[in-house]
């Protein structure tokens, strides 16, 4: 049977709890908290209720049936993450947290933001629950994700620029980190994806496994089985574990996680350690694999979409790699661009550049797939803040 | 013996405190390292920090990442901070080195093959930050191979039953962070540190040094009277950042013989 983590929170080599000492009480005591209130009847309660009426779960699922006709393979349908309230995945964690926060006595929330969804998502359970909510975000992010720094600005956070290193999110982790470890009584550290020590990847993940629960049932429903294939995109990779962790024990599905192509593998500068077979490291606090150089540096990634630009990966995925459960390809910068074209032309759904990339994949396999396979991509979020990056590539000012 | 025992049992009898400086290798220039490291030595020094330079130093303040970010910029690499020990023991065979860093550069060489450089060069001490005792297995099984001590590091909110387990993987001494923050934050709280010390000293027989927001020669007096070896790493590496290529080594100098005569007085 597949369980994981193990109690000491690695998934088999990965995972673990790197961080300096002064964090190690803050984590163990997360991680007894967590344990404890994981299947507390009211915890649970009250998560399924936020989730219902302030996320608006479930999702549903979509039939992509214009776009996969004009392809005319396998069948394409789409979780709708997008439509969760602030537009992505990324809330259905925060609000699980939050809400641990509150029982913990936490009156503090920092958070990490890449694209600004997760710090949207963060700012907006710190104004439901009634907290100070501090999110620290690249500089070079904050240009590209303008829109959402003015949402978490309304929303009444405070946004702090990381100008360190390469201004992006392994930059904005490590201020985040600064800030848990000089005010660690008083704050809990919402994190953003399924990555960072134990508890996180597991909590995270247990947390954005409503989306593959609720997709388990709705597939029957409109088909009367399950997909052949689940394809998610792969930052850190909460939206893609949420979808996955539920099918792990499914026979004759297939999982395909799809990471951030830049460039292209070849020319070096893309964020897909898995595709590249990155070698294993240690960076936030867990031990995937990274990026990086000869001499154990990290080195900076590129990808047109900034909740896609991290050099590492989740623990969980590098471990569904290694035995085989899983397989993860790259979709380029173009690529997403195209697909993130079609599904607004075709579909009328505006898609965010992350999700473009699993989209991409899908558009990528389906015409070599015969017309009755069914793959199942998540939609993690809505396209609206990538407005200013799509029409500069588009020579359109805005 | 060891080079980290005989110098704090010498220490001892003459009872006095160490003082343990820490510079980032390769700042402000690779060649001037092995410069510093000597004028600390004559300026007092009882033991060196050398600082790893890593990429995303998250346990450190605005002052050591820049520092960091300018060694990576000089070319600074494990191999080579390793090499700079090699060239600082031909002059200096009794000074102890204990490399900080964090545990990527490491892992990537291999903790087998680092483990046996350190003895080759003559590093006396690794203390990797990111690496609590639950993830240092493997790292702590290659160090003891090759008599290369773990130093761990103990926070304000470390709790009993993890000194405990420290003080079981401990070698040399132990480095007490005597605040809730990163490198060169905020001010110390004398009356926290005295709180904290006996609680560490029922389990921890090694000696303790103490940093993090030591700056000045009035405080490092008062935090030496607390323990057995005083840690001064952001206001170092700050002199040194606000020296040039030419007077750098004097003026770090100057700084820790002030530090060393307020600890010893
Ligand atoms: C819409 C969307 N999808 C995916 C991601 C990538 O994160 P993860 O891999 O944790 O799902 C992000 C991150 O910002 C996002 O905003």
């Amino acid at each position: 049977m597949y369980n994981y983590p193990d109690s000491s929170g690695h998934f088999g080599q990965f995972g673990g709890i790197y961080m300096a000492e002064t964090l190690i009480p803050a984590v163990e005591e997360l991680r007894q908290q967590y344990l404890r209130f994981r299947d507390d009847p009211e915890f649970k309660a009250e998560f399924a209720y936020e989730l219902k009426h302030y996320v608006g779960r479930p999702s549903p699922i979509y039939h992509a049936k214009r776009l996969s006709d004009s392809l005319g393979g396998a069948q394409i349908y789409l979780k709708r993450e997008d439509l969760n309230h602030t537009g992505a995945h990324k809330i259905n964690n925060a609000i699980g947290q939050a809400l641990l926060a509150k029982r913990m006595g936490k009156k503090r929330v920092i958070a990490e933001t890449g694209a600004g969804m997760h710090g949207v998502a963060t700012a907006t359970v710190a104004a439901r629950f009634g907290m100070e909510c501090i999110v620290y975000m690249g500089a070079e992010d904050i240009q590209r994700q303008a829109p959402n720094v003015f949402r978490m600005k309304l929303l009444g956070a405070t946004v702090v620029p990381v100008e360190s290193g390469s201004k992006t999110l392994k930059d904005a982790c490590n201020e985040a980190i600064r800030d848990w470890v000089t005010n660690v009584e008083s704050t809990f550290y919402i994190f953003g994806t399924a990555a960072g020590p134990h508890p996180y990847p597991m909590m995270v993940r247990d947390f954005q496994c409503v989306i593959g629960n609720e997709a388990k049932v709705q597939m029957p429903e409109m088909i009367g089985r399950q997909p052949d294939v689940v394809i998610a995109c792969v930052g850190g990779g909460s939206n893609a574990i949420g979808l996955f962790h539920p099918y792990i024990e499914v026979p004759n599905v297939q999982i395909i996680g799809v990471e951030a192509g830049g460039f292209g593998i070849a020319s070096g500068k893309h964020a897909a350690p898995l595709t590249a077979n990155a070698k294993v490291g240690v960076l936030h606090g867990n031990k995937v694999n990274l990026m990086q150089d000869e001499n154990g540096q990290i080195i900076e990634t590129h990808s047109i979409s900034a909740g896609l630009d991290y050099p590492g990966v989740g623990p969980e995925h590098c471990l569904l790699k290694e035995i085989g459960r899983a397989q993860y390809v790259a979709i380029n910068d173009d690529e997403a661009l195209a697909a993130f074209d079609s599904l607004c032309r075709f579909e009328g759904i505006i898609p965010a550049l992350e999700s473009s990339h699993a989209l991409a994949h899908a558009i990528k396999i389906a015409p070599t797939m015969a017309k009755d396979k069914v793959l199942l991509v998540n939609l993690s979020g809505r396209g609206d803040k990538d407005m200013n990056t799509v029409a500069r590539i588009k020579g359109i000012t805005l | 013996m060891s080079r980290i025992q005989i110098t704090f049992d010498k220490l001892k009898q003459q009872q006095r405190k160490a003082l343990i400086p820490f510079i980032t290798a390769g700042d402000p220039s690779q060649p001037l390292t092995v410069p510093l490291l000597h004028g600390l030595v004559s300026a007092g020094a009882d033991v060196l920090e050398l600082g790893v330079p890593f990429s995303d130093p998250m346990a450190d303040g605005p002052v050591i990442q820049r520092a960091s970010e300018r060694a990576l910029k000089n070319g600074m690499s494990l191999r080579g901070v390793l090499g700079m020990v090699a060239e600082f023991r031909k002059q200096d065979a009794t000074t102890p080195v204990v490399l900080m860093g964090y545990g990527n550069p490491i892992e990537a060489m291999g903790w087998e093959v680092f483990a046996q450089r350190c003895a080759e060069v003559g590093v006396d001490g690794v203390l990797t930050v990111d690496f609590p005792p639950e993830e240092s297995h493997e790292a702590f099984e290659h160090l003891q191979r090759h008599h290369i001590a773990p130093i761990f590091l103990l926070a304000p909110t470390t709790n009993e039953a993890r000194i405990q387990q420290v003080a079981k993987l401990a070698r040399g001494y132990v480095y007490y962070v005597s605040l809730k923050g990163v490198t060169g934050s905020g001010s110390i709280d004398l009356s926290a540190i005295e709180d904290k010390l006996p609680q560490l000293r029922k389990h921890i027989k090694l000696p303790i040094g103490v940093g993090f927001g030591i700056r000045d020669a009035a405080t490092a007096k008062a935090v030496a009277k607390l323990c057995d070896g005083v840690v001064v790493g952001s206001r170092i590496v700050q002199e040194v950042e606000n020296s040039t290529e030419q007077n750098v080594v004097a003026n770090v100098s100057k700084l820790v013989r002030e530090l060393r005569q307020a600890i010893d007085q």
